[in-house]
């Protein structure tokens, strides 16, 4: 409903908010303090080199890499106090949806719907929703086969079907599409379309923008853990989706330097 | 005849210990197999038997004590996994071994204990199994069900993507260590029958020949279940009869169950593929399903 006018608002309520996030992995400083805001209804792409720290500052978001200082807030409240996770979805940076034991779609899916579901019970409507969320990703027809058994891309869908399956307002997506075949990478950018038509803000991890360069609102660029860029997404760079291209940096410059004096103090 | 060895009472009570076993080790397994760590139980194992030793040497109950040491152990790893990422497997080897050193140092501290006393423990033995025992290995293996059944969503959650878990608000690291926890104290239901040497085995190889046949999680925890009891009774059985020692016999015919299941599952994974590969052909040559509007077809062509 609100979507479309709420970018850039300064009225608009932020769905994540990082102040000045500084983290480590082992004892290498990964994030250099990190101001970063996705506003409701919005699309945010985290662009970055690897290493940059962009799958870090996602894992910050979600509590599975620890801050040594600064704020985060999900949908304005700290993120330590933060229990509403049916609103949150997770796709995390993973090749493959499988575990060490065969399960099949609807299973790994049904995982997604555990937010919603009181002690771990699945009800009718839960089992229905789950349905729903393989058939938004086109995979209905296999919802009974082992994960084992489906290519890339199709391992791709059935996580963003999981995150999905719990109805959330905030997708957070790292790299949903490296490794992904072109039928699934336009499945899900149209399922991330419908996704945002319907009022979800998003939060993306892209090596690339790539198919999803007509959603992105805004880009933010990191580079060795400082925020570069924060914007509208670089133009150039959707033409060029060949790996290992970073043309991020050059058209990121202009704006850099006022950005990273404050983030270095 | 065939019924005959029930009229003992101290084969009644190893069918028993038996059957329990055959249930709860692969229903435990199959969440460390999920997540790679299949050869946690053999860590526990070893850990066990300083538990073992302790209650030769306190006189207390061997099979209480073990449980004590292996919850203790089995938490133990769980944090060096959390905590020590960098060093975990030196952390966990020298766990391993300082719990076997530690169970064969008591065991020979203990007033007329030796090494004997430990075989049991080690390779399982059913004419030893007392009544007491039974009562803890009920209670123990009434836990185990209880968590691997009830739980069996959160479980699968997060031993299937434990980041994913932590988003959908489960308490990741509270269900990492009850997994731990009841994998310890599966180790000790099943150290009777099988022996802390072997039960590894029957945690992880049920499971393994049970994903021969399977596509789903809810069938390889049916099938691995159906497989660890049958090879459980019929281990305890044969050894009766043929007077060969229970543990061994068990993990023996469980190989051969995988074997047998590996071999009858080839024609059968060569018929899914063939039908995976006509599904993706299928799935190529019908891209309306995909059903990509007009205005965007120019976007993606360029983009790749």
């Amino acid at each position: 409903m609100k979507d479309g006018g709420t970018r850039d608002e300064p009225g608009a309520s932020p769905v994540i908010s990082l102040r000045g996030v500084t983290a480590e992995l082992g004892s290498r400083p990964v994030l250099r303090g990190i101001d970063l805001t996705v506003n409701r209804g919005e699309v945010v792409a985290l662009l970055g080199a690897n290493g940059s720290g962009k799958s870090t500052a996602v894992r910050t978001v979600i509590g599975q890499v620890p801050v040594t200082s600064g704020e985060i807030e999900l949908f304005g409240t700290p993120r330590r106090r933060f229990r509403d996770w049916s609103r949150v979805g997770y796709v995390p940076q993973r090749t493959t949806a499988a575990g060490g034991v065969p399960a099949t779609v609807t299973e790994v899916v049904s995982s997604g719907r555990l937010s919603r579901a009181r002690f771990g019970v699945l009800r009718r409507a839960d089992r229905e929703a789950v349905q729903r969320a393989i058939a938004l990703v086109g995979l209905a027809d296999r919802a009974k086969d082992s994960v084992n058994a489906l290519s890339g891309g199709q391992h791709q869908r059935v996580l963003i079907a999981r995150a999905l399956a719990a109805g959330p307002e905030l997708l957070i997506m790292d790299e949903p599409m490296a490794g992904v075949d072109l039928a699934s990478q336009e499945v899900l950018a149209e399922t991330l379309r419908e996704q945002v038509a319907q009022g979800a803000s998003v939060l993306l991890v892209l090596h690339e923008l790539g198919p999803l360069e007509p959603l992105i609102n805004r880009a933010v660029v990191l580079r060795d853990g400082c925020v570069m860029h924060d914007g509208p997404p670089p133009q150039a760079l959707g033409q060029h989706a060949l790996p290992g291209h970073d043309h991020v940096h050059p058209h990121a410059a202009h704006d850099a330097e006022p950005i990273r004096t404050g983030l270095l103090s | 005849m065939n019924l005959e060895i029930l009229d003992y009472a101290f084969m009644q009570r190893a069918l028993l210990a038996a059957v329990l076993v055959g249930i709860t080790a692969p229903a435990v397994g199959i969440y460390l197999v999920q997540r790679r760590q299949a050869l946690l139980g053999d860590g526990i194992g070893h850990v066990a038997m300083t538990g073992v030793g302790l209650g030769f040497l306190l006189s207390w109950s061997p099979v209480w004590m073990a449980t004590a040491v292996s919850v203790v152990g089995a938490i133990l790893m769980e944090l060096i996994r959390w905590y020590g990422k960098t060093r975990g497997d030196i952390a966990l080897a020298m766990l391993f071994y300082g719990g076997m050193a530690g169970g064969v140092m008591f065991i020979n501290l203990a007033p007329g204990g030796s090494n004997a006393n430990l075989t049991s423990y080690l390779f399982g033995s059913l004419s030893t199994v007392s009544e007491e025992d039974v009562t803890a290995i009920c209670l123990l293996a009434a836990f185990v069900v209880l968590v691997t059944v009830g739980l069996r969503r959160q479980l699968f959650a997060v031993s299937q993507d434990e980041e994913f878990a932590r988003v959908t608000g489960l308490p990741v690291r509270a269900l990492n260590l009850l997994t731990a926890v009841t994998a310890a104290v599966t180790v000790t239901v099943a150290m009777r029958v099988v022996g802390l040497l072997l039960v590894s085995a029957l945690m992880v190889v049920p499971v393994a020949a049970a994903q021969q046949l399977s596509r789903s999680f809810a069938a390889t925890f049916a099938i691995a279940v159906a497989i660890g009891v049958s090879v459980t009774i019929g281990g305890t059985v044969t050894s009766y009869y043929q007077d060969v020692p229970p543990g061994a016999t068990i993990v023996l015919l469980t190989i051969g169950v995988f074997i047998l299941l590996t071999a009858l599952a080839t024609p059968l994974a060569r018929r899914r593929a063939r039908a995976a590969a006509q599904a993706a052909a299928q799935e190529a040559g019908d891209p309306a399903e995909c059903a990509i509007p007009a205005t965007r077809a120019p976007t993606g062509k360029v983009g790749v």
